[in-house]
């Protein structure tokens, strides 16, 4: 399967997200992928409040099974989260259960006036009812299981997209 | 001997002493305990790792102070948290502590933080529920005796961490009552894992163990010369019960030679912290122009130590 | 009945002989060694092929904890066990509850172990009444009720003036003064031996020193006053220098070890291990070189076990609360022989300690030997074999022992007592 590049991915993304935007808008990007693109749309959409990034390690419902995720990073949501209008950003979207750790831990900084959520990829297979609102491409047939698709960063800071095989 | 802290797969199961962890799994903690210092700063300071979970904390010895830091820890990580002190309670009627446990045990509990006057009672619980086939239930050592005091090591060393970076750089002095003291010995096991090069002790003959040398320790008595060109000072309690045997002839005197002063703190390095335990006794053990001093971090080291404990709570919940 | 014990590898480390022969017994007494008296007829044989056929062992120190512990262990339970391990005769030291400080209670005790016809029970009487280091006891009743000796057990008299008129007044008749050598004041709060490992784990240390002030305390009251002193359960290097340095001085004074201190130092604590909180603490590695060095070269006279029953529930504590003292009567043997065999002792060099040695520190003459004419008291063991101790196998009701689930050396198969078979194994 050929996938696509980030590059014109990410212009896709900014395209749509840029008429939605306004200066109290503030970026979340997702632990570790989400972080990268959302550093990459901050500054091609401008955005003036300053970026956050939340790991939802803390709050994954798998830690009963899995454990805690090893070396978990410290989330920083550094803007006044009540009324905002906030755009949670993730490299996939896929069952939906990062992002509702997502939005759980962000309801812990306040009340929110509205999130969006925006994602480089939705490869389908939804087991939560959960929707991006910003998506820049749609996978027309589900990956065979076990497989994982995420974003990856070299040493020069190029971002490609990852598909691996359990 | 064998590791009774770590599981099969040498992770965390419980946690006991520092004595004898390996350096990766201190590091781990430490590198745990650093996203959780931000929980503690947002407008719901909680998040829902140990949902469900109850922990019970029982306190076979009085201490406010410290149960009240579990307390906090696991209820910002959801936990139901269940306070039993123990000592005004059922083993003044004779029951002994494993039947206690059994007890809380069969009430649901999946995490236990002990407290104890005497040493090795924590071990002795973690023995306890490993032959009865509990093995799912973590033991958090509160403080056991003169034994260990694990958690307390840690916070200290993630606080020197977080104001020093490197550890393998550093002298670091502890100074005052180790003989009696279970913060010493988690702090000197934990120092010497994570390859600080020279841990100095420091005080009067009453009140160091023999033996230091071989935990890897210089031994001072004189102060002035101990704390000469330190990095880190790591003061102890001094309990009052200690002047009225023959230990310590008064605090006065005790203050005038082992008492932390601006003027001793003058023969560290120029950027020393001092780290206390707490509760600190002023004019005992440390001077108040130092406790209140720019070189004190006794007050960061109380914010870390939640992290800490949230840090070591949720990697046993998750080890088990 | 009459008994031939056939073909063993006979030991008497009294007379220093060890012989293939046969031993004749007839009533309780031993009557021939080698060729059968005229007229002999043997009511029972016993193979002893392959077995060590060697004195009743001799135990300076069991607990039987009765009166007053029952709960613990009993005379019958604790009697199973000396049969067990081949022990025939034993001392039992006075902390019991009350403690052994009136003829009643002894003469009860002495009662109560003949009816039950196994070992004989030497009660060793309380030095001071209730065991307090105050008032002393009535010794020469005492020692009509049965007393061989005197002592404190593990409680020390803490006043010096009282402790030199005890010993001055036990001279007068010249008793047996049996003291183990604690200072009160050195051990207070202690629970294991001040070292490396103590330090570590945050035990609260005892001293060397407090053994060795207490000997040299006894020693000099001993020489003043002229008592017969048995320092009891050294456990230091520096406790045996002192000693020594009083033998030169000429003063008679024996003293014993506890079996286990020949094989267990502080390291085997390990973490917390309660099983191994002892009076006297096990103490340093060197420490225990010392001691089986000098009881090989016999500047320490004899072993006991030091036996004391605990139950689980004593040591299912933390270590500092647990309560003293390990199982010993069944391990005696073992523990011997292990020695032997490690550093590579005679037998019948090594069986002395705990057979006629410790006879002789009792004051008895029928026991702890075979000669002819004497009680016929034996231990037969196969020295080869080795056991695998476990809960199940002890008979004593004290399962509270660290070598659990070790293999030892010196199994008991068969005990008599005056000709009668007590056990087989």
């Amino acid at each position: 399967m050929i996938l696509p590049e980030v590059k014109q991915l990410l212009g896709i993304l900014a395209d749509q997200m840029r008429p939605h935007v306004t200066p109290e808008t503030a970026l979340v990007g997702v632990h570790t992928g989400g972080v990268w693109l959302a550093e990459r749309l901050h500054t091609l959409l401008g955005i003036s409040q300053p970026l956050g990034s939340i790991d939802v390690a803390f709050y994954r419902d798998d830690y009963g099974k899995r454990g805690l995720h090893p070396r978990p990073q410290k989330s920083g949501v550094p803007f006044e989260v009540n009324n905002r209008h906030i755009i949670l950003v993730d490299d996939v979207l896929y069952t939906g259960r990062t992002t509702r750790a997502a939005l759980n831990e962000l309801f812990d900084y306040g009340r929110p006036g509205r999130i969006d959520l925006a994602v480089l990829i939705d490869r389908g297979e939804r087991q939560l009812p959960i929707a991006a609102s910003f998506c820049a491409h749609t996978l027309s047939e589900p990956l065979p299981a076990g497989s994982r698709l995420s974003l990856q960063r070299d040493d020069h800071g190029n971002l490609s997209l990852e598909l691996t095989h359990a | 001997m064998l590791n009774p802290q770590l599981n099969a797969a040498g992770r965390l199961k419980h946690l006991i002493t520092l004595d004898g962890l390996p350096k990766d799994v201190l590091t781990e903690i430490l590198d745990t305990a650093a996203p959780f210092t931000e929980v503690s700063e947002r407008e719901v300071k909680k998040v829902p790792l140990l949902r469900g979970k109850s922990v019970f904390n029982i306190f076979f010895e009085n201490s406010t102070r410290t149960r009240t830091t579990f307390e906090i820890a696991a209820k910002r990580l959801s936990a139901d948290v269940i306070n039993l002190n123990v000592a005004t309670s059922s083993t003044n009627k004779g029951e002994t502590l494993l039947d206690t446990v059994d007890n809380l045990c069969a009430m649901g509990a999946d995490m236990f933080v002990m407290r104890h006057a005497s040493s090795g009672a924590p071990y002795l619980l973690a023995q306890h529920l490993r032959a009865t086939g509990r093995d799912h239930i973590s033991v958090v050592n509160a403080g056991d005796g003169r034994h260990a005091h694990p958690t307390q090591g840690l916070l200290d060393m993630y606080t020197i961490r977080h104001f020093k970076q490197d550890f393998t750089r550093l002298t670091v002095a502890v100074v005052g009552d180790v003989l009696h003291s279970r913060v010493a010995r988690s702090e000197i096991a934990a120092l010497t894992t994570l390859g600080v090069p020279e841990v100095r002790v420091i005080g009067p003959k009453t009140l160091l163990p023999g033996n230091l040398e071989g935990l890897g320790v210089r031994v001072f008595h004189d102060m002035n010369e101990g704390l000469r060109g330190v990095d880190v000072v790591m003061m102890l309690r001094l309990q009052n019960e200690r002047m009225q045997g023959a230990l310590l002839p008064s605090s006065q005197e005790y203050f005038k030679f082992y008492g932390l002063t601006a003027e001793k703190l003058e023969l560290a390095a120029k950027d020393a912290i001092v780290l206390h335990p707490g509760p600190m006794n002023r004019g005992v053990e440390i001077d108040s122009a130092v406790a209140d001093g720019k070189h004190a971090v006794i007050l960061p080291q109380v914010t870390f130590g939640i992290a800490v404990r949230m840090a070591v709570m949720s990697m046993l919940a998750a080890g088990n | 009945m009459n008994i031939q014990i056939k073909n063993g590898r006979v030991i008497d480390p009294a007379k220093q002989t060890e012989v293939q022969q046969d031993v004749f017994v007839a009533e309780g007494k031993i009557v021939a060694l080698g060729n059968a008296p005229a007229g002999f007829s043997a009511g029972r044989v016993i193979d002893a092929s392959g077995l060590i056929v060697a004195p009743g062992l001799v135990d300076l120190s069991a607990r039987l904890r009765e009166p007053g512990f029952e709960y613990r262990a009993t005379l019958e339970s604790e009697m199973q066990a000396a049969m067990a391990g081949g022990v025939t005769s034993l001392a039992c030291p006075p902390d019991t509850d009350p403690a052994l400080d009136e003829p009643g209670l002894v003469e009860m005790l002495c009662f109560r172990a003949k009816n039950l016809n196994c070992a004989h029970v030497y009660p060793v009487g309380a030095l001071t009444e209730k065991l307090e280091g105050r008032r002393i006891t009535e010794m020469a009743e005492l020692v009509e009720a049965g007393c061989v000796a005197f002592s404190q057990a593990n409680t020390p008299i803490a006043d010096t003036q009282v402790l030199m008129r005890a010993m001055q007044y036990a001279a007068t008749f010249d008793f047996r003064v049996w003291l183990q050598p604690i200072d009160p004041h050195l051990s207070k709060g202690g629970v294991a031996h001040d070292g490396v490992v103590s330090s570590r784990l945050g035990l609260a240390g005892i001293p060397v020193e407090a053994e060795t002030i207490a000997i040299e305390t006894y020693l000099r009251l001993a020489r003043r006053v002229g008592a017969k002193l048995h320092i009891t359960r050294i456990s230091s290097a520096d406790a045996l220098t002192s000693i020594e340095r009083a033998r030169a001085e000429g003063l008679d004074v024996t003293c014993d070890i506890a079996a286990h201190h020949l094989h267990l130092c502080e390291h085997d604590i390990g973490y917390f291990d309660p099983q191994c909180r002892v009076v006297p603490p096990l103490r340093s590695d060197r420490d225990r070189a010392v001691l089986r060095a000098a009881l090989a070269d016999g500047r320490i006279n004899a072993v006991c076990s030091d036996h004391t029953p605990v139950d689980d529930d004593g040591k299912q504590v933390p270590f500092s609360d647990a309560e003293i003292g390990m199982t010993g009567l069944e391990l005696l043997l073992p523990l011997i022989v292990k020695w032997a065999q490690e550093d590579k002792i005679p037998l019948v060099q090594a069986l002395g300690v705990i057979t006629n040695k410790a006879a002789g520190i009792m004051g008895i003459t029928k026991g702890g030997h075979l000669g002819v004419g004497a009680r016929a008291d034996v231990c037969i063991f196969d020295a080869d074999a080795e056991r695998v101790l476990t809960r199940e196998t002890l008979r004593s009701q004290g399962k509270n022992t660290p070598f659990l689930g070790l293999p030892l050396p010196g199994v008991v198969r068969y005990t008599m007592v005056e000709g009668r078979v007590m056990y087989e194994g």
